[in-house]
């Protein structure tokens, strides 16, 4: 260590005047993590010629109890335990501006149950902070002492589907397109024929509230006539995720709570709405029976850059820990940013009981989940039936796959649609069950399925050359590598 | 109509060959395996009734597919399905759940609405076979 970076003595330290953070007790390489301890992963871009090293204190500093300059009154606590400790920097694998800081926190730092809290330190003055040139909260560890102190999910993956009566295959879901300007009488028809037509799930969008078009009574009212409709039609559990997003938490319990009254067995929020609106959603769920579905609205504002902002496997954390039970997490093959092995990364943080490290999906920290209910991730945006053997093989079988444009858009209407999708759905989970080898034989399989079923055939014909093949914006850093042994 | 619940209803029934591959799936998994059958296909009737024990410890489909044409001789008019559980910790719960065997002709399901305050509307879902006593609604 350069003699620059010792610790000082008390007086030198707490001289007034300024110190450098690394210097002030932010930097303690020798630090080894309590398992009580939060640990947080940054990616920082230190403007030129700032040492990385100072700006990790820095961002430990500024992101628990330091300000600018020295000040005495850190004498009248115990500043040493309060002090986040950067404890370890390590150039990025691909870009020599950038590196990780790997920062502890202790428990105390944080009021128990609050995403509010947490965030307010941990991604609160820091993102702003000028001798960075940007930076991005790549991971987290949550310890389980902290993890209890959330609800987590409201119902989770396993209640969902027993309330469901729905096992052993991905649900089936579309959002009502065009997203805006249908009215409720309109809209009740496309969620009537896409549940009719075998989609267990319909969806309101993001931006579906109550406006001058369709005002959101007037919605949910059509909506469950038509959810009755088609379970009478197939003899299934069906729902329409109604959003109750508002501008009022009042508002928002009003419009749950006529949910609940209809007999819906799911609403659904935007993640604007904010993280202490969504822990009070998921309170209200969990005491009223209600599946919980989250849209990640805006998240890509902070998500999608590498350099800068909050991963999005952060937010998937938050989220657990919030208490939602479905929430997007990406389709890998569809119209919307989202690398393999990242998105390998997100659904693993939904669904697993614990998590382990793993590079290369972007996985930093061990991470166990304490019995907190699973998450269902959601895979939306530009899939259709053609994908459903790619689909299967990244995304696993507790995932909700919505097909918004791939029903609605079928050249034989929506029932057809759904229809489409169910039939490929279940054959391909049939062809996996039985032992083929359903990723390579996908589109065989398909074409089978196709043989007994028009709708199906046309879905294929119509579809079958769309691909968004984009280069990602958010890859891992490190692949795995061939070993040599 | 045709009755849509468990994993495989929207694909042509199942010969007896193809039950064995899935049942097999389920065994190889360390799913335990299960037959249920009833007269009463309410999407809410959780509760089929059990055609004896989940076959905890059968290593082998066969076993299975033999139960099912037993039970078949009895209740070859019912709904009947297959039902593997695991008792894994986290899941502990039914990992697939298909249908192998239904009536020959399935009437469907009643839709009732009774109108209360404010337009809403209170609904209620009946099988139309219901309104026969239990054990003589299929043929």
């Amino acid at each position: 260590m350069p003699d620059g970076d010792k610790k000082l003595d008390a007086k030198a330290r707490y001289s007034a005047g300024v110190l450098e953070y690394k210097k002030m007790g932010y930097w303690e390489p020798d630090y080894s993590p309590k398992d009580t301890d939060v640990i947080a992963l940054f990616r920082i871009t230190p403007q030129d010629g700032v040492d990385p090293i100072e700006a990790a204190a820095a961002v430990a500093g500024e992101s628990s109890t330091a300000t600018w300059t020295v000040v005495w009154t850190d004498r009248l606590t115990a500043c040493e335990k309060y002090r986040a400790k950067a404890y370890r920097v390590d150039p990025t694998p691909n870009n020599p501006n950038e590196y990780f800081a790997y920062i502890a926190y202790e428990l105390d730092l944080f009021e128990p149950g609050s995403i509010a809290n947490l965030t307010a330190s941990i991604i609160g003055n820091v993102f702003g902070f000028k001798p960075l040139k940007a930076l991005r909260l790549e991971d987290m560890r949550l310890p389980v002492a902290y993890v209890k102190t959330f609800q987590g999910p409201a119902t989770g993956i396993v209640v969902e589907r027993e309330r469901l009566n729905c096992y052993g295959r991905p649900l089936l879901g579309a959002t009502v397109k065009p997203k805006l300007g249908l009215s409720g009488r309109n809209y009740g028809r496309v969620v009537y024929e896409a549940l009719k037509g075998g989609l267990d799930f319909t969806k309101d969008d993001e931006n579906i509230n109550s406006q001058p078009f369709m005002h959101w009574r007037d919605r949910f009212l059509y909506c469950m006539e038509a959810v009755n409709r088609a379970s009478a039609a197939t003899g299934e559990v069906k729902g329409t995720y109604l959003n109750v997003t508002a501008g009022t938490m009042e508002e928002m319990y009003k419009r749950a709570e006529f949910a609940k009254e209809l007999g819906s067995v799911i609403i659904m929020i935007d993640l604007v709405i904010g993280y202490t609106a969504i822990q009070s959603m998921a309170k209200w769920a969990r005491d009223n029976d209600m599946i919980l579905h989250l849209h990640r609205a805006g998240h890509g504002t902070y998500t999608r850059q590498k350099t800068h902002g909050v991963s999005f496997r952060v937010i998937a954390k938050w989220m657990r820990l919030a208490g939602v039970d479905h929430i997007h997490a990406g389709t890998v093959v569809g119209k919307l940013e989202g690398d393999p092995a990242t998105t390998k990364g997100y659904y693993d943080i939904c669904r697993e009981e614990k998590n382990s490290v793993s590079l290369e999906t972007g996985v930093f920290f061990d991470q166990d989940w304490a019995s907190l209910n699973k998450v269902m991730p959601v895979a939306s945006g530009g899939i259709h039936a053609g994908q459903m053997h790619q689909l299967i093989h990244y995304l696993g079988e507790d995932v909700v796959l919505q097909f918004g444009g791939g029903t609605i858009g079928h050249p034989q209407g929506i029932a057809a649609g759904a229809t489409a999708n169910r039939v490929a759905l279940e054959a391909m989970v049939y062809a996996r069950n039985a032992g083929r080898d359903y990723l390579a034989e996908g589109p065989t399989i398909l074409a089978e399925a196709a043989k007994t079923c028009t709708p199906l055939r046309e879905a294929l014909d119509i579809w079958k050359d769309v691909t968004f093949d984009y280069a990602s914006t958010d890859a891992p850093d490190f692949v795995p590598t061939t070993s040599v042994s | 109509m045709r009755v849509t619940q468990g994993t495989f209803s929207f694909l042509p029934d199942f010969t007896d060959q193809q039950i064995h591959e899935q049942v097999q799936y389920c065994i190889d998994n360390g799913w335990a395996v299960s037959i249920e059958y009833t007269d009463d296909p309410h999407p809410r009737n959780t509760y089929w009734e059990m055609w004896g024990h989940p076959m905890f410890d059968n290593p082998d489909a066969a076993a299975v597919v033999y139960e099912l044409n037993e039970c078949r001789k009895i209740y070859g008019s019912y709904y009947i399905r297959i039902i593997a559980f695991d008792s894994s910790p986290g899941w502990e719960s039914i990992r697939l759940s298909f249908i192998v065997n239904r009536p020959s002709e399935e009437p469907g399901f009643k839709l009732s609405r009774t109108e209360v305050k404010g337009r809403n509307i209170q609904y209620s879902i009946t099988p139309y076979s219901s309104d026969n006593p239990q054990g003589s609604r299929y043929k």
